[in-house]
């Protein structure tokens, strides 16, 4: 599964980085979000993927029963998922104000630092 | 002592305060400083002149066994009661030069300061802290130089001084280091023990010349000697002080300090003899070419400093007898004519010798002063200076290599410095009276003082060397520099020798020199053009330079494109990655294929929505397939082992889609604004970093180099956090401080963004007076 996978997320950073290097701020964002869902999934694959056993402790016992999916990925992924939608929420904001203030969704026309 | 030099950065700290306290009186008070600690010095030199150097510890960071040593030995003895001696001269001097000024606190801060960080430095026993202080001596120089900091050209020549000193600094730094890589040792009393030969180490050469770099710039060798005239922008307290008797000679100290070490091989020999003697002759020749006295005296200055250089290349023991008495008699004559310098400058108003005559009448005892410390300047018996001059001729008779070149030119630069000691003594007291811009009187108690106890100086050492201690002193720092004890013996008589006979003559023929003074002067503006190619115009090309391409490199990657500085970052990333990834480890391809079909479906769905993101041409489609590869990323969380991702990965999703449809229609559409030239190139980048992160997964997951560090947590999950879910025992436990970060990040975003919406209306409404546009309906 994992070739696979990393086929995937190579395309993911490649279309990520291909709208980040537009000038229109709105798929600078679009780029940005698709980058860090690529992020995450690169921390979740390389650690290795495992089917059917979430690392979960059944009632009434001290350990997993057998072998388990690595805990430490998700919890960082986790945490990045939830960072990267306040990212996110803060970008779009942002580009919103921009524009109003700006009157310009181009990036080379935000060059300067007056209005 | 340590304690006595951290008082001092205390008294300089508290040096305002006291100004206000006392008044006009603080000079004076300032000045009981540095005499209580000569009177200190004085009082231990008995032992140190015996032979034993005085080791002073103090543990400084004890865990790591950083101490701040001192080491007082016959070498530091003598700068160190210099340093005080002259210092308390000068602070009372100031006193009087100063008087009235509403920045003489601003002055006794940096002058303390610098006090302390000159003794530091000839005391310092660690080759760093002599490098801390060496530095600080820089820094509180530039305050100096720079003091009428209103003045373009005194900031100017304050920037100069500071990047030559301190460009020589950094070289020292290296040669410090080296130094102590080379000996094992990072102590100056442990190197001097000696132990390993060090004029053998592979690093001799590299060492050496780092050293010499650092000790040169400081000390004003040729081709560095340019920044100690402009220097004299500086207040005269501070030229008769940093850039005469102490600052110009911590690089002299240092050279002398390491000459037992390092000192005695063809490259030391010849580089400090020939730098040496062309810095004496350059300052002699230069300084007859200026009417401004304090300029004059400058490059007199610089001569003295290669004659001691000089001497320091020579190396027989009869040079360092040689450099002990030159060197002290330099400090004491020199000290006073600078003083004097000031003092002629504070009561005419005017620097330029030739615009002042016949002070003598109206000022006998500065007169005096000034004719005492000029004989001794120029070598006449029975002065102090005389000896040092005919010891001086002595050693390069002796010299071993180029006693031609050496003696030729000490002659001729002895000729022009009686011509130089002359100007500064006669033309301003004798001859016709001259109309100055200020009507002199004579110069106020305090101000003579300080020349005057120097002047004494200048006069009764050389009638009785002994009878002072002067003979101990200087042989206590002449077996300093040469490792072992030498016997300095001073007298005024040595009977008729060539040295003797050449001083004479000089003397004849600097009189004769002074005598045509107007006239040589003259003739030598031809010079001019020359000069104006010289060492400085380097410097300043090299700064021209250096402002050129800082400019530019500016313009070039600080272009304000946001896409060119991704494009940078990103290739950058790629290089470095790439290289390390290909070439100093070997990506791992291992095809496994155990993939199902429904996996299949949902990863390929996930790069469908990327891709179809990508080149949609309307915001609503792509806001949609951004969607469906955020749902599809879910659906991978879940069947592979992630529940928790699964379910925050729907959530977040399900708020992106709401927030992207809810703000990016109030945004324009998208345009095309980019060239297929353009696309192709971010295309090539994009599809770079696409492959090389394809590489670096497949490598990742091919290689286990060590235990995941979570089986800990998975075994001790329930039984000591006592949670069943071990992916949030990991958050709300082992990393809890993390999610804490994450919370506040959280927060921080979300009131970043509810007063990005909050004060939608008020912000533009000044820009709206000023420029009227059609309202905008947000």
């Amino acid at each position: 599964m994992e070739p696979i996978m990393a086929l995937a997320i190579g395309l993911l950073y490649a279309t990520a980085i291909f709208l980040m290097l537009r000038r229109s701020i709105v798929k600078l964002v679009i780029g940005l979000l698709l980058l860090s869902n690529a992020a995450n999934l690169l921390i979740f694959t390389a650690a290795g993927m495992t089917r059917g056993a979430p690392p979960l402790i059944p009632e009434g016992m001290s350990q997993p029963l057998g072998e388990v999916a690595d805990p430490l990925p998700q919890a960082v992924v986790l945490t990045a998922i939830v960072i990267a939608f306040g990212v996110l929420a803060f970008a779009v904001v942002l580009i919103r104000r921009a524009y109003e203030i700006v009157k310009a969704d181009d990036l080379d026309k935000m060059k300067d630092t007056d209005t | 002592m340590q304690l006595a030099i951290l008082l001092g950065f205390l008294l300089a700290a508290s040096a305002p305060l006291i100004n206000r306290w006392f008044g006009e009186q603080a000079s004076f008070i300032l000045a009981l400083f540095p005499a209580t600690i000569a009177a200190w010095l004085l009082s231990q030199a008995g032992t140190v002149v015996a032979g034993e150097p005085l080791l002073l510890e103090w543990a400084w960071v004890p865990s790591l066994g950083i101490t701040l040593t001192f080491m007082i030995d016959g070498l530091s003895l003598l700068f160190g009661l210099l340093i005080t001696i002259i210092g308390t001269c000068v602070l009372v001097y100031a006193g009087g030069y100063l008087r009235g000024s509403p920045d003489i606190a601003r002055f006794h801060v940096a002058m303390l300061a610098f006090m302390m960080s000159m003794l530091g430095l000839v005391m310092a026993d660690g080759l760093l802290t002599l490098f801390v202080f060496w530095e600080l001596t820089s820094v509180t120089s530039y305050l100096l130089i720079g003091f009428n900091h209103t003045d373009l050209k005194a900031r100017n020549s304050a920037r100069q001084g500071l990047f030559v000193t301190v460009a020589g600094g950094l070289a020292l730094m290296g040669g410090l280091v080296l130094l102590g890589i080379a000996s094992g040792s990072w102590s100056f009393s442990e190197v001097l023990a000696g132990g390993e030969d060090l004029r053998q180490h592979p690093l001799y050469t590299p060492m050496v010349v780092c050293l010499l770099l650092g000790a040169f710039t400081k000390s004003a060798q040729f081709p560095f000697h340019f920044w100690l005239p402009n220097a004299m922008a500086a207040p005269s307290p501070v030229s008769a002080y940093l850039h005469s008797a102490t600052m110009v000679k911590a690089g002299i100290y240092l050279m002398a300090r390491l000459q037992p070490e390092l000192g005695g091989t063809e490259l030391w020999v010849w580089t400090l003899s020939l730098v040496g003697a062309l810095t004496m002759f350059t300052g002699a020749f230069l300084a007859i070419h200026h009417t401004n006295i304090k300029k004059l005296l400058a490059y007199s200055t610089i001569m003295a400093l290669g004659t001691l250089t000089m001497l320091l290349g020579i190396g027989s023991d009869y040079a360092m007898t040689a450099f002990v008495t030159f060197m002290l008699a330099h400090s004491l004559y020199k000290g006073a004519l600078f003083m004097v310098a000031g003092i002629l400058d504070h009561e005419t108003g005017t620097q330029d010798v030739t615009e002042m005559g016949g002070l003598c009448r109206v000022m006998p005892v500065t007169a005096v002063i000034a004719f005492v410390t000029a004989l001794s300047l120029s070598g006449v018996p029975p002065l102090f200076g005389f000896i040092g001059k005919e010891l001086m001729l002595e050693a390069v008779l002796g010299a071993e290599g180029f006693q031609a070149v050496l003696l030729g030119l000490a002659f001729a630069s002895a000729i022009l410095t009686i011509a130089v000691a002359a100007i500064v003594a006669i033309r301003p007291f004798f001859g016709k009276v001259r109309q100055t811009p200020l009507t002199p009187h004579e110069a106020p108690f305090s101000m003579l003082v300080g020349p005057g106890l120097l002047a004494f100086g200048s006069l009764f050492f050389g009638l009785a060397p002994a009878f002072f201690g002067i003979d101990a002193l200087l042989t206590a720092a002449a077996s300093a520099i040469v490792g072992q004890t030498l016997e300095v013996s001073l007298s005024l008589w040595y009977g008729v020798n060539a040295a003797l006979i050449l001083s004479i003559v000089s003397l004849a023929l600097g009189f004769l020199l002074f005598k045509r003074w107007d006239s040589v002067r003259g003739r030598l503006s031809v010079l001019a053009p020359i000069q104006r190619r010289g060492p400085e115009a380097g410097y300043e090309g090299v700064l021209n330079a250096i402002v050129h391409v800082s400019h530019w490199q500016t313009r070039l990657l600080q272009n304000g494109y946001m896409r060119n500085y991704i494009l940078v970052m990103l290739v950058v990333l790629i290089a470095l990655v790439g290289y390390s990834l290909l070439v100093r480890h070997a990506p791992v391809l291992r095809f496994e294929l155990d993939a199902r079909f429904h996996e299949v479906i949902v990863v390929s769905t996930m790069a469908m929505g990327a891709l179809f993101a990508t080149i949609s041409r309307s915001r609503l489609g792509a806001v949609v397939s951004v969607g469906i590869m955020g749902f599809s990323i879910a659906l991978i969380f879940i069947l592979f082992s992630a529940p928790d991702l699964g379910i925050t990965q729907l959530l977040v999703e399900t708020l992106t889609v709401i927030l992207l449809v809810l703000v990016l229609f109030r945004l324009p559409r998208f345009s095309h604004l980019s060239t297929s030239l353009e696309r192709f190139r971010d295309g090539a980048v994009a599809a770079a970093m696409g492959v090389l992160i394809f590489l670096l997964v497949m490598t990742a997951w091919s290689i286990d180099q060590f235990e995941p560090i979570s089986t800990y947590m998975v075994e001790n999950s329930a039984p000591l956090a006592f949670g069943r879910n071990i992916v949030n025992v990991i958050l709300v436990d082992y990393r809890a401080l993390d999610t804490l970060g994450e919370m506040f990040v959280l927060a921080l975003a979300a009131i970043g963004v509810i007063a990005m919406l909050k004060f939608n209306h008020g912000a533009p409404s000044a820009k709206r007076k000023k420029a009227p546009r059609e309202p905008y309906d947000g």
